[in-house]
């Protein structure tokens, strides 16, 4: 447990130190920017705008650093050799895998914290330079905690992201592990349409693979409740609790395989 | 009990994308290392130097075979707090500093905060980058991250300190620096097995040395045992006179005169250089060195590795 401990913390600060966190940046940019522009172009509705901006810039953003944190903490390091003197020390390979996806959990939790913290600035600035009469017409407060629900779930979306591209990287390139990473977000936000694809192209082959490919594949599409948060519909704690398990499951397996194939492997 | 145990140990890697082929790296060797030996772990390039190192801390699973390190089989968690290991040239693409790294690697050696920190610092001090222990690694020259490489090597007073080509990549002064830290770890009986692809950086270190070629033992023992030519001598002298050179008959190889009044004579093998010293001896010159000068690996390997197989192409 120190060691892993120590591992997960060595990773954090590494993260920390790298340029990655800096996607922050032209988050907050962008978001005050909206703000301000939507402020000017709609009346009543740049709340709406300003959340629903803020909480899909707050995924991809993310997204962009559970991709390449968790493909570079290990492929990296093993691409670079600096993984050499690492388990010539006494760690077991799998606390290595365990305590680099601890530091880079840490590092998403930050993360994700900022985003949070920036968004519900912004929001209440706008809240600050509206009028009473507007403000009586917005569905949710500005300063809603519904949101920290949101912002939860893309939490441990990431977690789940950051798993995968973890274990892909421990058999691929960085490169290649990136990419089959996106790969799977990408066809995991259109797991349903995978689904129903046989109702469009009828029975077949590809419909037969698509379904195949569906039940395969993680469905993250229910980590994403911005519409409904950003609409007042309700978020019920049961569906955040068991979206939750669902993750922990996925992101579990994806490092439980990272941790078999990583303890097998020849590192040449 | 050895230290370290190379049993028929065998590499294959498999290459090729499509059709996978093995290549043998390693084939069958097998060596024994005593506790507090010196060995040097010698071959041309592509010999399995570094494949052999990579096996001893399981960077590597061997094809067949196997090794033991301090009698346990070499993943063993407990028997690395003992061992040390400088890859080949190693790489920390990190953006910690050196200091941070060996207070890192100390922590997961389990020392405290405190004695990580101190150990850091003295290593650091040994192996002469006291001055850029907070630069970060990644812009540290290579010369520098060989030396960041054996001090953490050190870092847990290994007993088996294993050393993939600790002199590549330095300069004078690190060589000097990092050679007097192997005779110190000699001298403190720990075990060494450093590799090297330079004859004359094992006869000053090793106490016994093994040859690879190819994947194969090709000899071990004690460098003079091992039947490794003499090619000549070199003789340093200084306050000689042209005149003396001239005399030595018939002409040596090779002359070089430094600034400062010193000579370098090189002699061939077939010139005994007894007769030779005396002569400059009694004309009033100093001699500063005497050296043999042995064939290299190179030369060694095509003797007789090389040599057997043709012999075995020929008979076959
Ligand atoms: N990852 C790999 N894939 C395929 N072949 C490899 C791999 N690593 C090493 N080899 C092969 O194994 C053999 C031994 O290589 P090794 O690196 O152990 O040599 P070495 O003695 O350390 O050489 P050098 O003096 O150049 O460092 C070589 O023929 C090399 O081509
Ligand atoms: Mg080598």
């Amino acid at each position: 447990m120190r060691v892993i401990t120590q591992l997960a913390w060595h990773a954090f600060r590494d993260a920390a130190r790298g340029r990655v966190l800096y996607v922050l940046v032209p988050f907050a940019v962008l978001l005050i920017g909206a703000a301000w522009l939507s402020g000017q172009l709609t009346a009543g509705q740049e709340v709406k705008i300003v959340k629903d901006l803020g909480l899909t810039a707050a995924a991809l953003c993310g997204l962009f650093t559970a991709v390449v944190l968790g493909v570079g903490l290990l492929a990296g390091e093993v691409e670079r050799r600096s993984v050499y003197t690492l388990l010539a020390k006494p760690v077991r390979r799998h606390e290595v895998v365990l305590g680099k996806y601890a530091g880079l959990v840490l590092a998403l939790v930050v993360n994700v914290g900022v985003l949070a913290i920036v968004l519900y600035g912004v929001l209440a600035f706008v809240a600050a330079t509206e009028s009473a009469e507007a403000r009586r017409g917005w569905e949710t407060p500005a300063v809603d905690p519904a949101l920290l629900k949101a912002c939860f779930l893309i939490l441990v979306q990431l977690m789940v992201v950051a798993a995968a591209a973890l274990f892909f990287a421990t058999f691929s390139s960085p490169a290649l592990a990136a990419a089959m990473t996106l790969g799977l977000y990408v066809a995991g936000h259109f797991n349903a349409d995978l689904q129903t694809l046989e109702e469009i192209v009828g029975p077949g082959l590809t419909a037969s693979l698509a379904t195949g490919l569906s039940f395969v594949l993680p469905n993250l599409a229910p980590f994403n409740v911005t519409a409904e948060v950003v609409h007042a519909q309700p978020v019920p704690p049961g569906y955040v609790a068991l979206t939750t398990a669902t993750g922990l499951v996925y992101a579990a397996l994806f490092l439980g395989g990272a941790m078999l194939v990583f303890s097998r492997r020849d590192l040449t | 009990m050895a230290a370290v145990r190379l049993l028929a140990l065998t590499k294959d890697f498999d290459i090729g994308f499509w059709r996978r082929r093995p290549v043998a790296a390693l084939q069958g060797v097998t060596l024994d290392v005593a506790p507090g030996e010196v060995l040097g772990y010698l071959g041309p390039n592509g010999a399995g130097k570094t494949t052999t190192m990579k096996l001893l801390v399981q960077l590597l699973f061997p094809t067949s075979g196997s090794v033991e390190v301090l009698g346990r089989p070499a993943g063993d968690v407990a028997v690395r707090r003992r061992v040390g290991f400088l890859p080949e040239a190693p790489a920390f693409g990190d953006n910690l500093s050196a200091e941070e790294l060996l207070i890192h690697y100390g922590r997961l050696f389990g020392f405290a905060a405190p004695d990580a920190r101190r150990r850091a610092a003295r290593l650091l001090d040994r192996v002469g980058l006291d001055a850029e222990r907070r630069r970060p690694l990644r812009r540290c020259s290579r010369g520098m991250r060989q030396r960041v490489g054996v001090a953490q090597a050190l870092l847990n007073d290994p007993e088996v300190v294993l050393l993939d080509e600790p002199l590549a990549g330095l300069d004078a002064l690190g060589r000097r620096a990092v050679r007097s830290l192997l005779l110190s770890l000699r001298e403190e009986g720990r075990t060494v097995l450093l590799s090297s692809h330079i004859l004359s950086d094992a006869e000053a270190l090793c106490s016994r040395i093994a040859i690879l070629a190819r994947g194969r033992l090709a000899a071990a023992g004690r460098l003079a045992d091992l039947g490794l030519e003499v090619r000549g001598w070199e003789l340093v002298v200084a306050g000689v006179t042209p005149a003396q050179v001239a005399a030595i008959e018939p002409a040596p190889e090779r002359v070089t005169r430094a600034d400062d009044g010193r000579c370098v004579i090189a002699l061939p093998r077939s010139r005994p250089p007894e007769p030779i010293l005396a002569e400059l001896i009694r004309g009033g010159a100093r001699i500063l060195a005497l050296a043999p000068q042995h064939e290299t690996l190179e030369e060694f390997f095509v003797r007789t590795v090389a040599g057997r197989e043709a012999e075995r192409e020929a008979a076959g």
